[in-house]
């Protein structure tokens, strides 16, 4: 690893001055996936600010919804008990992701900044545009088992590695964030993008900006929600598929529906059509494979990745039967 | 040097690690030198460079290790698991992928288990670090430890010290109820031999048992 400056900022005003300066600066807070990357000489920063001491950690709860710190640890988030009685979808996604080892470093802000685990991404020796633009696609055309079935472009097909962010997406968060030009929010499912001609950039924070909150509403899915994350191993491995599902039952009939899928597109990837068709019909296993189908629309593949295209709608329906069932 | 160690009244005689550890490293440096020129000899000798740069680019940094503090220097990038292994010489926290796939590098920070080669060094400024040096009272060892040996918890050993220090934090953090949700949540400590099944009646046993960790 490169060697670097480190330096602590006590606020998340006085990081986003210290970051303003530098050419290359990077804000390190569990740094599970940003050490890796350093390591791997993936990213090389000069300087290294650490935002641990700053006051971001708790979770709140307002009327109406939860804000949740930046600098909350994934373990405390997915352990806390009115997260988990609020939020159960929100647990079980953080549950599924990574090892306890790694929850209890991890942050809530790092998790939705970590990047792709492509191969061709980690791999310096390979074209990534990703990593460096306008140096080629390794995936396409290689080795892409792992790989996007929605929104990807002609420069790249990686997918976006978190759970907590599927959850996320479908439970209509919102992120608070602050730079140079002051403080702003942004839709859960705006913050990260896809990536057209430019995968070179995850989300949409711009440049020197810090995330400082999430904020989540209430929901009426605490009873029949479910994450359900499909594997090479029962744990401790990135999603070949995952759907995030919340559903609204009364007496049987579909009120209200959440629906995002992991592991298939280069952002959380909502199914805003399925949600829609799920709304006012029955439970069963017929309207659960017809919101399936539907979710699929538009989906390709790459080759190794073409299992996706009959585990997507397999994942939705047996997560929503779960979900359903609960 | 050979060394005679009593564990439930078997005595295993083994050759301490620092001997094979001392020719791993007399013999690459007999090679080094063997390869490079004199005046490089001569610098890498007296470590002018090492010194050099250590001066130029280190913070300082206050840490306890299995209660003992120190002050020290240590280079940004260096990782916990390189400080305890190359700076204190603790090596029973082992370097398995380096890369936090494996597990093998877990250490307790303030009570917590994390892992410590994806953790800097330099940001763990007073912090309390248990490893698996830190367990054992004296020559009596931690009731994990005496577990992991009556179970069988291990073949080759290497990844038995980030899984015993996984296997406590289990335990702590109320995660091990049930054998289920014990491989769950050691999920992130991989063993290669394929233990896990004795592993997981080493943490169900000391978990049964109550006693204090």
């Amino acid at each position: 690893m490169k060697n670097f400056q480190i330096i602590r900022a006590l606020s998340s005003n006085s990081a986003v001055s210290s970051i303003a300066k530098e050419s290359s600066a990077a804000f390190i807070a569990g740094g599970t996936n940003l050490v890796d990357l350093m390591k791997k000489n993936v990213v090389a920063p000069d300087k290294l600010i650490d935002i641990n001491g700053i006051d971001l950690k708790k979770i709140e709860f307002l009327t109406g919804k939860v804000t949740i710190g930046a600098l909350a640890k994934n373990s405390q988030v997915a352990e806390d008990e009115v997260i988990k009685e609020k939020f159960p979808l929100l647990v079980l996604a953080l549950a599924a992701g990574a090892s306890q080892q790694i929850r209890h470093m991890a942050t809530v802000g790092g998790n939705m900044l970590q990047r792709t685990r492509c191969s061709y991404f980690y791999n310096t020796d390979m074209p990534c545009n990703k990593r460096v633009p306008k140096s080629g696609c390794g995936a396409i055309g290689g080795s892409n088992r792992m790989h996007a079935i929605f929104g990807a472009s002609d420069s790249c097909i990686a997918v976006h590695p978190s759970d907590m962010c599927i959850a996320l997406a479908a439970l209509d968060a919102k992120v608070f964030v602050e730079g140079p030009k002051g403080k702003r929010e942004i839709k859960f499912t705006d913050f990260h993008r896809l990536p057209g001609n430019t995968p070179e950039k995850d989300n949409t924070l711009e440049n020197k900006e810090i995330i400082t909150s999430i904020e989540i509403p209430n929901n009426n899915f605490t009873k029949n929600s479910h994450y359900l994350k499909v594997r090479d191993r029962t744990s401790y491995a990135f999603a070949l598929v995952s759907v995030a599902v919340g559903l609204e039952i009364k007496n049987n009939i579909i009120n209200e529906a959440r629906l995002a899928m992991g592991g298939v597109a280069h952002k959380p990837w909502r199914l805003l059509e399925a949600e829609q068709f799920l709304k006012g019909k029955p439970v069963s296993e017929a309207t659960f494979k017809q919101a399936a189908t539907l979710a699929m629309k538009g989906a390709r593949s790459y080759g190794d990745n073409d299992f996706k295209l009959t585990l997507g709608p397999n994942a939705i329906t047996e997560a929503l039967t779960i979900a359903a069932a609960k | 040097m050979a060394e005679k160690r009593k564990i439930n009244s078997k005595v295993v005689e083994e050759e301490s690690n620092s001997s094979r550890r001392d020719f791993i490293k007399k013999s690459s440096l007999l090679t080094a030198f063997a390869l490079a020129p004199p005046s490089i000899v001569l610098a890498s000798e007296n470590k002018w460079d090492e010194k050099i740069a250590e001066y130029l680019e280190t913070v300082p940094l206050s840490i306890e290790v299995n209660g003992i503090k120190h002050n020290l220097n240590v280079e940004p990038r260096t990782t916990l698991l390189d400080l305890l292994r190359e700076q204190l010489q603790l090596t029973g926290t082992k370097k398995g992928c380096d890369h936090g796939q494996c597990g093998a590098c877990t250490v307790h920070v303030d009570g917590t288990r994390i892992l410590s080669c994806l953790s800097l060094a330099s940001m763990q400024q007073n912090v309390q670090v248990t490893t698996i040096e830190g367990l054992s009272k004296g020559k009596k060892l931690h009731p994990m430890q005496e577990a992991f040996i009556k179970n069988d918890g291990f073949q080759c050993g290497y990844c038995t010290p980030g899984q015993i220090m996984s296997g406590i934090a289990c335990i702590k953090e109320g995660h091990a109820n049930s054998r289920e949700e014990i491989r769950e949540y050691m999920s992130g400590n991989i063993c290669r031999c394929g233990a896990y099944h004795n592993i997981v009646d080493a943490i169900t046993e000391v978990k049964e048992g109550g006693k204090a960790l």
